[in-house]
């Protein structure tokens, strides 16, 4: 990993037109303002609230959703792009170098094709190689790299496990040798042996071919083994930012705190034992003024309610959005 | 307590393009009334097409065994699931008694229909009710299951919410018949944890509401330790262990189970790395002989495992094991 970014944002955001009827169409902002740096190399983990954002974000740095404010920087070697304008040419070079592993192993994968097939179709829809012998010999390679032999590459999916179809999606999404990933929820349908073992590869790649991953997921203990870097979404803002260690040993956020109080313990006599949030959740189309927190959090204050908290850069590489955070690290225990 | 479902010697292939492929092999278990069975393992072990013979609900190249039962007792009497066979006869467990939430999200809504019309036809279809009391009842499920604005939500289509929100409303739309038999398959996990729990408590209090079963599969061991009463273990189509959540969590009898339990990522040593079960899944086309377990199995005994069935051993009155390393009538 280095210290240079591969993706910058800044107030990146991303609004939905919704709904009809009486009201007119309402603005829905599913992304709304978020800055972050994700370094070269990096297994960035973005985590938060069902709805909070974290797909529009990931698919809004593919370009599979147009941005509607803010900017967003792609820097990798010799390419710097703008990705709010991006087109023609560039469009179809950064698409080479971004790719998505989709969520759904089952679902992902054409029936009626080969594995083979499969892990070549984006080679062949983005014209990389112009004979068939220089496909086969890229996914055999990449096949290779995910733990699939030659037999596996005639046969047709349904002859695998969830987690043999997993490394097929990935090595799909790996053939076109693309330097940043979203992995959205990759995993959630594995089981924890499979899991495990695909989370192992993923590292292994992030390591031997220098590829930046955007990983989203609910799973916290995933996420902290995994990740280098946490960022935490709730109702389409960041709310904190650190490296792993710190997020997991000290959260700052309320938000985050309640978070990590609600994973399910393994002990069947700690039922009921963690922190429940209580409180109205918002609408993303009528979203509360000051904190969009401030319905569920147990500490809100008169000036939560009103002036919404900056995310705030207090030096320590560990970012903050909350106008409490300073008071609560002292007086609670983390 | 009294039996809501009984599944005996379930036995489910597929026919296709490379021949008969086995998915469950002679699996039975019985499910009390308001009891949560957790039902867990690897991928591709046959949860979910165990689950949808429950309510006969698997592909039509789907071949069920000859002596394989499921018998639902439901108010109207003990029914014989796999006997049903014309849409009358199956409408007694399809979203009648028994409702499910799929694993799968966006394959349980129609996309040109609003999420709103969707549940309130299924409504109507069960009982006689005015289009305005299902409506009623739907927004307050909607609302029950943590989805904020219901009434607005109710006009959205499918792809117009995020996944967890997805789940939520075929979660409610799953409740909201008020069934006596749940099958829930991966209900949580695209949910966040907050999410997840406030979702968990309100499947907890429809059990004692209602008394429903519940039947929950997923992947997260921690969910299971905090809903479910007993825990089944597949591997390969078979019911590898089946006993009280403490027990199979805290003192799991056969490897596989133990491997699994092993392979979690633990919270409070971020150092450890994470240890899969070695070895890789075979293949559905070539099932191995004897213990399914054996090509991957670290306590392996030698020819018997690769050659011999292992039966079931009751290791006490409620836990059950199939494995060799617990011979029947030996010390568990
Ligand atoms: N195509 C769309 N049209 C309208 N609204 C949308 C669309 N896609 C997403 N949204 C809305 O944007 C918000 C953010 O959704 P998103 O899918 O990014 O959330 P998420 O954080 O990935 O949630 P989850 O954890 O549940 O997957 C939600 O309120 C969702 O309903
Ligand atoms: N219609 C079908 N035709 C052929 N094979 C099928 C069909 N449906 C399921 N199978 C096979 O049956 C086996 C069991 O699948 P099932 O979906 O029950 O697994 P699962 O335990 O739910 O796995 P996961 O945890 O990944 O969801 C798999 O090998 C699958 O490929
Ligand atoms: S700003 Fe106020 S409401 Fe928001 S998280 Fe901090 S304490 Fe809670
Ligand atoms: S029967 Fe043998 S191979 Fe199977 S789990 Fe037991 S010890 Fe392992
Ligand atoms: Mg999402
Ligand atoms: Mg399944």
């Amino acid at each position: 990993m280095t210290d240079a970014p591969l993706i910058v944002t800044s107030d990146l955001s991303v609004g939905f037109r919704t709904g009809s009827g009486l009201f007119g169409k309402a603005l829905l902002k599913a992304v709304d303002h978020v800055s972050l740096d994700i370094r070269k190399g990096s297994f960035f983990g973005l985590v938060g609230e069902s709805g909070s954002g974290k797909t529009t974000l990931g698919r809004a740095l593919l370009k599979a959703v147009p941005m509607t404010g803010g900017t967003a920087r792609f820097r990798d070697g010799e390419v710097d792009y703008d990705l709010t304008t991006l087109s023609g040419p560039s469009l179809k070079d950064y698409r080479k170098r971004a790719q998505l592993i989709f969520q759904d192993p089952y679902a992902a994968l054409s029936p009626r094709m080969t594995v083979r097939d499969i892990i070549a179709e984006p080679l062949e829809v983005m014209g990389l190689t112009k004979t068939r012998e220089e496909t086969d010999a890229r996914v055999r390679a990449i096949a290779a790299k995910c733990r699939l032999n030659l037999e596996h590459l005639r046969r047709f999916p349904h002859a695998f496990s969830g987690g043999q179809r997993q490394r097929i999606s990935i090595a799909r999404a790996l053939v076109s040798g693309p330097k940043f990933i979203v992995a959205d929820e990759s995993v959630a349908a594995l089981d924890v042996s499979i899991q495990a073992d695909v989370l192992n590869l993923l590292k292994e790649l992030q390591r031997d071919l220098q590829i930046t991953f955007l990983f989203i997921s609910h799973d916290l203990s995933v996420v902290a083994h995994t990740c280098d870097h946490v960022a935490v979404m709730y109702l389409g803002r960041l709310v904190e930012s650190a490296p792993t260690r710190r997020v997991f040993a000290a959260p700052r956020h309320p938000y985050t705190k309640a978070l990590f109080s609600a994973i399910p313990s393994l002990d069947p006599d700690d039922r009921g034992r963690g922190q429940k949030l209580t409180g109205e959740i918002p609408s993303p189309t009528n979203q509360p003024p000051g904190c969009k927190f401030h319905t569920r959090c147990p500490y809100t204050i008169a000036r939560c309610r009103t002036e919404e908290p900056a995310l705030e850069h207090p030096g320590d590489g560990h970012e903050v959005a909350c106008h409490r955070w300073r008071e609560l690290q002292e007086t609670t225990v983390a | 307590m009294t039996a809501l479902i009984e599944v005996s010697n379930l036995t489910i292939r597929f026919r296709t393009d490379e021949g008969l492929v086995t998915a469950v092999e002679d699996v039975s278990f019985t499910l009390g009334k308001g009891e949560v069975m957790g039902l867990v393992g690897e991928s591709g072990s046959g949860k979910s097409v165990t689950a949808k013979a429950l309510m006969s609900l698997n592909a039509r190249n789907a071949v069920y065994g000859e002596d394989s039962r499921i018998t639902l007792h439901a108010d109207t009497g003990p029914v014989e699931v796999l006997k049903l066979k014309t849409a009358r006869e199956l409408k007694i467990v399809r979203g009648g008694a028994i409702s499910m939430i799929f694993q799968e999200p966006m394959a349980s809504f129609a996309p040109a229909i609003t999420i709103g019309r969707q549940m309130v036809e299924q409504l109507q279809l069960h009982g006689d009710m005015s289009k305005a009391r299902a409506k009623e009842i739907s927004v307050e499920m909607l609302d029950r299951v943590g989805i904020s604005d219901p009434a607005r939500r109710f006009d959205q289509y499918a792809f117009e919410l995020s996944g967890g929100m997805r789940q939520r409303a075929m979660i409610a739309m799953a409740l909201s018949t008020r069934p006596k038999l749940l099958i829930a398959d991966e209900p949580t996990t695209a949910l966040d944890v907050t999410i997840q729990a406030q979702v968990i408590d309100l499947m907890k209090d429809l059990v004692n509401e209602f008394h429903m079963g519940i039947v929950f599969i997923t992947h997260d061991l921690g969910v299971i330790a905090q809903t479910a009463d007993k825990v089944s273990v597949m591997y390969l189509g078979r019911l590898i262990e089946e006993g009280p959540v403490r027990e199979v969590i805290r003192n799991p009898k056969h490897p596989y189970t133990r491997g699994l339990i092993a392979a979690l990522p633990k919270l409070d040593d971020l150092d450890a790395p994470l240890t899969p079960v070695a070895g890789d899944i075979p293949s559905p086309l070539e099932r191995p002989a004897g213990c399914v377990f054996h090509t991957r199995c670290p306590k392996i005994l030698g020819e018997v495992c690769r050659t011999a069935l292992p039966g079931d051993t009751q290791v006490n009155p409620t836990h059950r094991v199939a494995c060799h390393l617990y011979p029947p009538g030996g010390p568990a």
